[in-house]
């Protein structure tokens, strides 16, 4: 049961992996690492080392995504409605 | 006179020509021919003749002109339309080749690993022998990875803490902005604000009433992974990473003038040198006195409780706190270049 439950999220955890690069989206690629953060951090759990997991969880999925955000926001990457709205009107 | 004049000002354009580093072969005929024009001595006696010519030369110079731009615009095209696609070509080639180089690579290297667990690997020698058998006696830490990280390899923690101040130093020089009075800032200082309330919605309500529930509980939990970093899993960097992260929301949903009221960029300073300084000294005397542990008012204790396993509690703080630090430190600058 816990072999099924292994290779499940090792799956997930290549899927994420690979649909981190693949998306063209930036952003969607960031919430897709975010995911992948936190299925690592259920591996980490999984292989007994809870300390890592602790860690991955709030710097892998929390503050590093949020410091790709905020580049990504500093780049204009992101666009909201309101800003593309501005745009068309300028 | 007019002789001389003419001679001074082709010598002044062939200076500047040489300055601008622009002296071809081209610009070489033509001041020749100026200064045949010019040691010509009919020229006065003739000025119609000199005005053909002045205008011949013109003629030329405007010929070679054109040459020289149609032969930079089929270059450029040239690289328009063949070389970039060479360049694609290569650049694909390669990191194809990069990428499947580094896949082998890595998988070999996880293929010639020993199997996970197993008890004839080579990590299960003597020293982790060692560390389970004697750990808790000798630490007083139930959590081996903080008696480790925090007693027999303290030094190397320190070292990590450093790396995490030098990487916020250099995101400071980096990013922050500068200005050395608050009362009247300087106009790039009043940009960044503005472009930060600009790309920032505040007071966004389902944020702040998240913000509202989860702050304390996120800050709870970090500094209870801080203080329990010896007793159960955590420990001073991962406790610090959770408090970083609750600050950070909190800045999110209420903005600069309310995280401004506890934590500034003088905070900052302040707490990651007194505790970088205190670790710092704390394990250097342990390093330079022959590893003999400073004498703490807290004892080695019953494992277990919350005052026990000496230095490793006030250790622990001291790293979580540089690391909430840090982690603020990097939202902030990376969003607007101050605190």
């Amino acid at each position: 049961m816990i072999d099924l439950y292994n290779v499940i999220v090792l799956g997930f955890l290549l899927i994420c992996a690979v649909a981190t690069c693949l998306s063209r989206n930036l952003l969607v690629s960031v919430v897709i690492f975010m995911a992948y953060s936190l299925l690592m951090s259920i591996v980490w759990m999984l292989l007994q080392a809870p300390d890592l997991a602790i860690t991955e969880a709030a710097v892998g999925a929390g503050v590093t995504s949020i410091l790709f955000f905020i580049t990504l926001k500093k780049i204009h990457a992101i666009k909201d409605e309101k800003g593309e709205q501005n745009e068309s009107n300028e | 006179m007019n002789q001389m004049s003419k001679k001074i000002s082709s010598l002044q354009e062939r200076a500047k020509r040489w300055m601008m580093e622009d002296d071809n072969e081209l610009d070489q005929s033509i001041a020749k021919s100026f200064d045949e024009l010019s040691d010509h001595e009919q020229q006065d006696q003739h000025p119609e003749i000199f005005a053909k010519r002045e205008s011949e030369i013109e003629a030329q110079l405007h010929d070679m002109r054109e040459q020289e731009e149609q032969h930079y615009l089929r270059m450029h095209a040239w690289t328009v339309n063949r070389g970039s696609k060479w360049l694609d070509l290569i650049y694909r080639t390669l990191s194809i080749l990069v990428c499947a180089f580094i896949v082998v690579f890595l998988l070999q290297t996880v293929i010639a690993l020993p199997p996970f667990g197993a008890a004839d690997a080579p990590y299960n020698n003597e020293v982790s022998q060692r560390y389970i058998e004697s750990g808790v006696e000798e630490t007083g830490a139930v959590n081996f990875v903080a008696g480790m990280i925090l007693d027999y390899r303290a030094f190397d923690t320190f070292g990590e803490s450093t790396v995490l101040f030098v990487a916020a130093c250099s995101v400071l020089l980096l990013l922050k902005l500068h200005d050395h009075s608050p009362d009247n800032p300087s106009p790039t200082m009043i940009e960044a604000e503005f472009d930060d309330r600009h790309h920032e919605p505040k007071n966004d309500s389902i944020l702040q009433f998240a913000a509202r529930v989860l702050v304390p509980i996120i800050l709870l939990l970090g500094i209870y992974i801080v203080l329990n970093g010896h007793i159960s899993p955590g420990g001073g960097f991962s406790g610090g990473a959770v408090m970083g992260a609750g600050l950070i929301l909190y800045l999110n949903a209420f903005g600069f003038k309310k995280t401004e009221r506890f934590f500034t960029y003088k905070t900052f300073r302040w707490i990651t040198f007194v505790s970088l300084m205190t670790y710092g000294l704390l394990k250097s005397y342990s390093f330079f006195m022959g590893a003999n542990h400073l004498p703490s008012g807290i004892p080695l204790g019953t494992p277990g409780a919350i005052l026990s396993a000496g230095l490793i509690l006030p250790l622990n703080i001291c790293v979580g706190l540089v690391v909430m630090c840090t982690m603020y430190a990097f939202y902030t600058l990376f969003r607007k270049g101050g605190f």
